[in-house]
This record gives structure tokens, sequence and C-alpha cells, in this order.
């Protein structure tokens, strides 16, 4: 039993950030209707910039901030203005196939014009193992967990009680009427871009130290992403907390008990669960088809 | 317009059957590859360009043909039985993929089929006794036909150039039938299409088995001319890149699939040296073309000619207002 509660806590540490990255993901898709296909690769460029900051000598927490600010320039401004912005009238899946473009271009030049090699990244949270209540958990594991669900709550928080995240809200709910009512639409749906890429960067600085920084981390990383958020419900912000924690226990679990070789058919298996018997996920709402 | 498609296919139908004579055995490894890639991306244009399905796992049946060919050669059983069963087994398997097609759309499907992709790939590396696991299977027989062998990588060249050649004209044939009717339906007003009384259900799954017979038959072919086959040819990176390469191309148009698979396997393949920068510069385009040209290389001349004929008719327009003007002076 300890051994499961063990293995179920890791687990949620991991699918915390799945959830960011999740959540980033469904905050996108409301507002502006955006399949970002990069969102795995919107983490890796983050890590390899802190990576870069590192080199040169800035401590960790300047770096952070640093590709924060960075994050917020270049996968926040930049892409809305630069890809989403000019194909928004085509439709979903002319920026899927852009983004997925971009995904590609990300990952080559991370290749080809840094390195092809994992690099190693430092440890954020003390390396302790606690033992509570027989249960042994890993220091990195609790703050991994503390500083995600703290991120996400205040996600939360900043869309149900500011004003600012209201209007953000009503943007993602009717965009024509939200004009009508006077809120700054583009800017609204800005905001939306710059929060994605700060919860991409927190999800960088907590994945890279055990996953190290490398081109192709964010791979797989961006598909559970997706699957995690249309486990938890698409249209809905606290879907994709649920579908990270459910997505990243089991797949830790499934890990020990079933077979670690099919570790990563986990999040598909639950994801086809969820769109054959409630395509509108775990806490969404169902869309109508129109003609 | 009907008469320039007929001249551009078959300028590139003498390029393909020209060009491979002078080339060493890399130039006709490239040119054989491009046949392979375009057999199934031809399959992936009816499921995706005609028949608007969004498919991203199609390397998995790309791979399923290719292991199935590949272990039924090595247990000895011949190729003109080997990869019929490989087309016949990945035209069932896309019938149950596209089962989720019938439940959802768009990006969910993608995902969904991505996730299939990933399954697959997770019984290539992990079935050892079956697949060889990481370390794939080599020393792939080549076939041979009525007694001639297509040992030599020209003759295998011209095999599979006939075989692209019968596949291309089966598309095209059923492209021009009520199907690729219903299947153009489909993609363009599924819910119209239905009223109409066309069997959206069926039609789906069809086109998803259609397009994966297709890529089958690519595998088989390239598992025999490759010689060995490992998992990490049939990842999610390859079907992400074949849809690319339909997209690029341009997703319901006949010859897509032939500029597509060019500069998405032919390219790469040839600028191994520099591939980093390649992808990166592939995929960047990828981005520009989704801006500018939203419906493929090939939509260029479609563009050139509805500019020309906007052009004319305000041309046309200008005039008749001017004439019309001298007409209320006079």
């Amino acid at each position: 039993m300890t051994d499961f509660i063990q293995l179920l806590f890791s687990g949620m540490a991991t699918g915390c950030i799945y959830a960011l990255a999740a959540l980033g993901f469904t905050l996108l898709w409301q507002a502006s209707g955006t399949i970002n296909f990069a969102q795995g690769e919107f983490v890796m460029l983050p890590a390899f910039s802190m990576v870069a900051l590192l080199h040169s000598g800035v401590p960790l927490w300047i770096a952070f901030a640093i590709t924060c600010a960075l994050s917020v320039l270049v996968q926040g401004w930049a892409f809305k203005r630069g890809v989403v912005d000019p194909l928004f009238r085509f439709g979903m899946m002319q920026i899927v196939v852009a983004t997925i473009g971009l995904s590609i271009a990300i990952r080559n030049v991370v290749r080809a014009g840094y390195s092809a090699e994992p690099q190693p990244f430092p440890q954020v949270f003390p390396d302790k193992i606690y033992e509570i209540a027989g249960v042994t958990v890993s220091g990195s594991d609790i703050g991994t967990f503390v500083f995600a669900l703290i991120l996400v709550f205040a996600v939360q928080a900043f869309l149900a009680r500011t004003v600012t995240g209201r209007a953000m809200q009503a943007v993602a709910q009717n965009t024509e009427s939200a004009t009508v009512l006077g809120i700054n639409v583009p800017r609204m749906i800005f905001y939306t871009f710059a929060i994605n890429a700060v919860l991409a960067a927190a999800a960088a600085l907590l994945v890279t130290p055990t996953y190290l920084a490398k081109f192709d981390m964010g791979e797989g990383l961006g598909t559970k992403a997706f699957f995690a958020a249309i486990i938890g419900g698409f249209n809905n912000s606290r879907g994709a907390l649920l579908g990270g924690l459910i997505v990243g226990a089991c797949e830790n679990l499934a890990a020990a008990y079933i077979s670690p070789a099919y570790k990563d058919a986990v999040a598909l298996i639950l994801f086809m669960v969820v769109i054959l018997f409630k395509p509108q996920g775990l806490l969404g709402t169902r869309e109508e088809r129109k003609v | 317009m009907m008469r320039l498609n007929w001249l551009i296919g078959l300028a590139v139908l003498a390029t393909f059957i020209a060009v491979p004579n002078f080339l060493k055995n890399y130039g006709i490894h490239l040119f054989t590859t491009w046949l392979v890639f375009i057999i199934a991306t031809m399959g992936l244009n009816l499921t995706v360009g005609y028949a608007g399905q969004k498919s991203l796992g199609h390397a998995a049946f790309f791979g399923i043909g290719a292991y199935t060919v590949a272990i039924l050669l090595k247990a000895g059983i011949s190729f003109w039985i080997a990869l019929p069963l490989g087309a016949v087994l990945c035209f069932a398997t896309g019938l149950v993929v596209g089962f989720p097609a019938l439940r959802v759309q768009t990006i969910y499907l993608a995902f969904a089929t991505l996730g299939f992709n990933t399954a697959i790939w997770l019984v290539m590396r992990n079935e050892e006794w079956l697949t060889g696991g990481n370390f794939g299977i080599n020393n792939i027989p080549r076939p041979s036909i009525v007694g001639i062998s297509l040992d030599g990588n020209l003759a295998y060249y011209f095999f599979v150039l006939v075989i692209t050649l019968i596949l291309a004209a089966l598309l095209a044939a059923l492209l021009r039938s009520p199907w690729g009717k219903a299947f153009t339906a489909l993609r363009d007003n599924p819910i119209r299409a239905e009223s109409l009384g066309i069997d959206t259900r069926g039609y789906t799954l069809l086109s998803f088995a259609i397009g994966a017979a297709y890529a089958g038959i690519a595998g088989g072919l390239y598992a025999s001319q490759v010689q060995f086959i490992d998992p990490a040819l049939f990842t999610v990176h390859a079907s992400i890149m074949m849809y690319l390469m339909v997209v690029v191309g341009g997703a319901g148009y006949f010859l897509g699939p032939v500029l597509g698979s060019a500069v998405g396997v032919v390219l790469p393949e040839w600028l191994r040296f520099a591939q980093g920068w390649y992808l990166f510069v592939f995929g960047a385009s990828v981005v520009v073309l989704m801006i500018w040209l939203p419906d493929g290389l090939l939509s260029i001349p479609d563009r050139l000619r509805a500019r020309r004929v906007a052009r004319e008719s305000s041309a046309a327009r200008a005039a008749a207002a001017h004439s019309m003007g001298r007409g209320a002076k006079a």
C-alpha cells in the first residue's frame, strides 16, 4: 500500500507538469480557437534559454525570470502576431499545420544551432528524501507538486476574481458580445498567449531537472498535455488540472504494475475511452455541430 | 486546364522513366524512395485531401505493411502473397481506426490517429519475438517476377514504378466514380452529404481503409527496397511528415503527393549532411506556406488563374463603366 501511495504521488507530481502545459493549451483554445501543436517545443525552448543563461553564469532564479520575459515576448507576442493572427481567418486545421511546421522548425534549429546532446540542468528543489507516515517522497516531487498547484490555482483565481480575468473569460465564451461590452478583445487574447508562455516556462523549470534539456523533449510532452486537456474537458480550465493528474498518476502506476514498456500508451487509452464515451471530457460541456 | 494537367503528368512520367537510367545506386535509391512515398501519400491524400478526415497515423499503416511483408518473407512465404496480405491487413486496420472518426472530427481525430500510431510503434518496439524490437528485421529479400529477379536496384525501381502507375490509375478511376464524389461531399459538408442520402459512415470508414491499404502496399515495397526496417521509421514524427507532404503538395490535388514527397523525403535524404538546417527551413516554410498558400503548392496555378479572371473582369467592368459614362454624355 505504501508503494502504491508513493507511486501515486510521484505520478501526480509529473501529472502537475502535464497540467501546466495542458492548462496553457485549453486557455489558447478557449480564447482564440488555437490548437498549438508546438506546445511541447514551447516548453523545450525556455529550457534551453535557461541552460544558455546558466552557462553564462546567471543564477537560476534570475535565469528563470529572464526566460519568462523572453517567453512572453517570443512565444506570446511574436507567436500570436506572426503565426496565429494571419491564420485566424482560415480556420483551425491551418493553424494546426502551421504549428506543426513551427514545432519542426524550433526543434531543428535547436538541434543544428545549439546541440543535439541532452544538456544537464541543476536541481531546483532540495534533493532530500522525506518520510511522511511511512511513505517516502522526494523533495523535488513535493516542490514540483506545490509549485505547479500554486501556479494553476493562481491562474484560476486570476480568471475568476479579477476584472481582466473575467473579461478574458467573456472573450473566450463569446467574442462578439465581449466586443459590444467594450472589452479590448485583441488585448485579452494576447494576455492568454502571455499566460500560456509563462506556464510553459514554468513547466520547463520543473521538467528539465529530471528529463534534461534535449531538442526532442517536447515531443511526448505536447501530446500528453493535449490528451490531459481532452480527458479533463477541453472547454474547462479546471479539467486541465484533473486530466494532467489522472494521466501522470495512471502512467506511473501502469509502469510499475503492468509494463514499463507500454507506459506511453496509458494516456492514449484513457483518451480513447474518454472520447468514445464522453467526448466533451470529464468536466467539459457539450458543443453542438452546425451545418 | 485538363490539357495542362495531362502535360504535367506526362512530363513527370517521362522523368520517372528516363532519369534513373543515368543515375548511380544512390540516385536510384532516392527515386525508388520517392515512388514509395508517392504511393503512401496518395493513400493519405484520399483520406485527408478528398475525404477530409484528419489522419495523423499514416506511418502506422506504412509500418504494418512493411512488417507484414518483412516477417512473411523471412518465413519463406512468397512476396506475391505477402504484399496483398499486408494491404488487406492495413485495409482491415484502417476500417477499425476509422471508427473513432464516426464519433469525433478534426483535431480530436488527429490526436486519436496519432495515438494509434504511438500504440503500433510501441508494439513494434516491444514485441521482440515478432518484430525484432529495436534491432528491427534485416536481410529482407527482394522478390522476383515470372522468373526475372528484381535484385538489381534499377530492376526493382521499374517494378515499383509499374505498381505506382497501376495504383495511381486505380485511384484516378475511383475519384472519377460516384464514390469519389461521395468522398468530396463528405469533406465539404458532412451533414448535407448525409441528408442527401450518402452513407457517411460507410464512406468515412472506406476512406480510411483504402488510404491505409495504399500505405500498406508502400510499406511492403519499402521493406523489400531497403531490406532493413526498424521501429524508428514508423514513429509519430513520420506520420506528421506524411501529413505535411500532402498539405504542402496540395491536399485534394491528384499530383500533390508527387511534389509533397519530393520536398518531404527526397530532398531531406539528399541534403542529409545539413539535415537539421533543412528541417528547420522546411518547418519554417510550412508556416509561411500556410499563411500565403493554405491550399498547397499545386494551388499556385489556380490562384494565378483566379487572379487573372478577377483582373480581366475588373478591366471589363471598368471598360463597361467607361462606355456607359460616354453613352450618358452622348
